[in-house]
């Protein structure tokens, strides 16, 4: 009974790191948690090169836990790039599609792309100062972005791009009682940070944090950045913080199907270097109206022409669907699946996938080929799930 | 780990379940741990013909699939509606949650499968 991904592409499991980037003689990479983990049985895999847990007791429960109360990530893997000067925020905006037209403390989620339009990565821009800017990005993509943004920059020697991944863990904080939880540990004063924006501070003693209210979820909650000397103590400071709230840890397993409800794009699945935003729906992190930024002219070409495909929500019956599956519409294929699942929260089975843009409308009855048999599914308005 | 005395076992975690010429094959609890929750089980149909190591179902987890493959030949004769419709029994009972009866064509397949001990031990060892 061997045991192999949903996908076609990835091992073990369909989820955010492909398996290329880290050489398999290389020794695993442990954060500041691999203790908490393995005491609390968390089942280690091999993550992109980093040993993390894709569970502890069940996926199912730890993401109704995250939906119903509040529950803690180790999402140390994610790269941090900092960016120093005084253009800081004209350099990122030569290389991001979003405008980052944000004040000190708020941050912004935008895609950065190539000159055809595909995307690099989707990150958030922590705007610090004005001349001190955070990205975080995907694991898997942090030496390629780092690359991408040293080799674009168009200030250089007035902008200057870091890469202090290996300086930073980070927890995410998140459900209704993120906010509770979290406000035990810290003098910060948590009410006053609004979605998208963040604070520095002290938590459970760990001094140098950035205290952001993002989250990939779908649920409040926080995303906290720790100087990784000392960020240990955090984490049963959060789980016996959150106790009362019946707290628990949380896998990359549910990680996943968390974002999937919430459709958050999942970069290597849903988005990559041959998708763009406007295809991607993800147009609202996309200001064309700029004079410039890294792909605005593939994108006006494109929506100019009419985007030819679109990313949308299904929702299959009878069987589940898997990235790489094919769509079909009266006999013939017309798209392909880049997630899916049997969603824990909603109950159904529920995927994206792209299809062209005139069968992209909500209603719209496709098939999924789940290894040779067809299934139907139909077309839903996103997401598909939105916290109340 | 639980390992019944009264199966034999393929190396690809099926245990079999051997009463006259009618094998009751299901998958072990090593297995199920290692695939996690079960939310979805696929069966073959009465009647079917398999050979050995032929592929006669699939079970999926919320993030992992994994294909049953038969470890002894013949002709289903029955087949476990109550998995398909509550496949988490998968996980809380691997040894009562079978997914099919097959009427073995050749049961000198049963000799590749592993004794108890010899499959605790190859569980142990992987």
């Amino acid at each position: 009974m061997p045991i192999r991904p949903p996908g076609v592409t990835r091992a073990l499991l369909c989820l955010e790191a492909p398996l290329s980037t880290t050489p398999s003689s290389a020794p695993l990479r442990r954060t500041p948690f691999f203790e908490f983990h393995v005491a609390a049985g968390g089942r280690m895999i091999d993550f992109g090169g980093w040993e993390l847990p894709v569970q502890y007791a069940g996926l199912t429960a730890e993401h109704k836990t995250v939906r119903s109360a509040v529950g803690l990530f180790d999402v140390s893997h994610m790269g941090e790039i900092r960016v120093r000067g005084a253009k800081a925020l004209d350099a990122v905006r030569h290389l991001v599609a979003n405008d980052v037209a944000i004040v000190d403390g708020q941050a912004q989620y935008s895609p950065m792309c190539y000159e055809n339009g595909g995307i690099v990565d989707d990150l958030i821009v922590y705007r610090i100062t004005e001349d001190n800017l955070l990205i975080c990005v995907n694991a898997a993509n942090r030496e390629k972005d780092f690359a991408w943004m040293v080799e674009n920059n168009p200030l250089k020697g007035e902008v200057e791009f870091t890469d202090e991944g290996d300086q930073w863990a980070q927890v995410a904080i998140q459900g209704r009682h993120a906010e509770a939880t979290l406000q035990k540990l810290t003098g910060v004063d948590l009410s006053a940070i609004k979605y998208y924006w963040h604070a520095a501070g002290t938590v459970a003693g760990v001094e140098g944090c950035i205290i952001a209210r993002t989250g990939y979820t779908g649920e409040d909650g926080f995303e906290v950045f720790l100087p990784v000397a000392g960020a240990a103590a955090i984490w049963p400071a959060v789980v016996a913080a959150g106790a009362e709230y019946g707290l628990t840890p949380i896998g990359l397993g549910a990680r996943d199907t968390l974002r999937l409800e919430a459709k958050m794009c999942l970069y290597g699945n849903d988005i990559d270097a041959t998708t763009t935003p406007l295809e991607a729906g993800i147009a609202w992190a996309v200001k064309l109206k700029r004079p410039f930024f890294i792909g605005r002219d593939a994108m006006l070409a494109q929506r100019a022409a009419g985007v030819p495909r679109r990313l949308v929500c299904l929702t299959v019956e009878g069987r589940i669907a898997r990235h790489g599956h094919t769509l079909l519409s009266d006999g013939a294929v017309v798209g392909v699946v880049t997630s899916g699942t049997k969603a824990p929260w909603v109950d159904a089975n529920i995927a994206l996938g792209y299809v062209p843009d005139a069968l992209s409308a909500p209603g719209t009855r496709l098939q999924v080929d789940v290894r040779g048999k067809l299934a139907d599914a139909v077309v839903v308005k996103g997401p598909f799930y939105k916290r109340a | 780990m639980s390992v019944p005395s009264d199966c034999l076992y393929s190396r690809e975690h099926e245990w079999v379940r051997v009463d006259g010429d009618i094998a009751t094959i299901g998958i072990t609890e090593h297995a199920q741990q290692q695939l996690g929750e079960v939310v979805f089980v696929e069966g073959p149909e009465v009647g079917q013909v398999f050979d050995c190591d032929d592929e006669v179902g699939t079970i999926e987890s919320v993030k992992a699939v994994a294909e049953v493959y038969t470890p002894v030949a013949g002709e289903v004769t029955e087949t476990n509606d109550g998995v398909i419709d509550n496949p988490e029994a998968i996980n809380e009972a691997p040894y009562e949650a079978w997914l099919l009866k097959i009427r073995m064509s050749n049961p000198s397949d049963l000799d590749a499968l592993m004794s108890p001990e010899a499959y605790e031990e190859f569980c142990n060892v992987g």
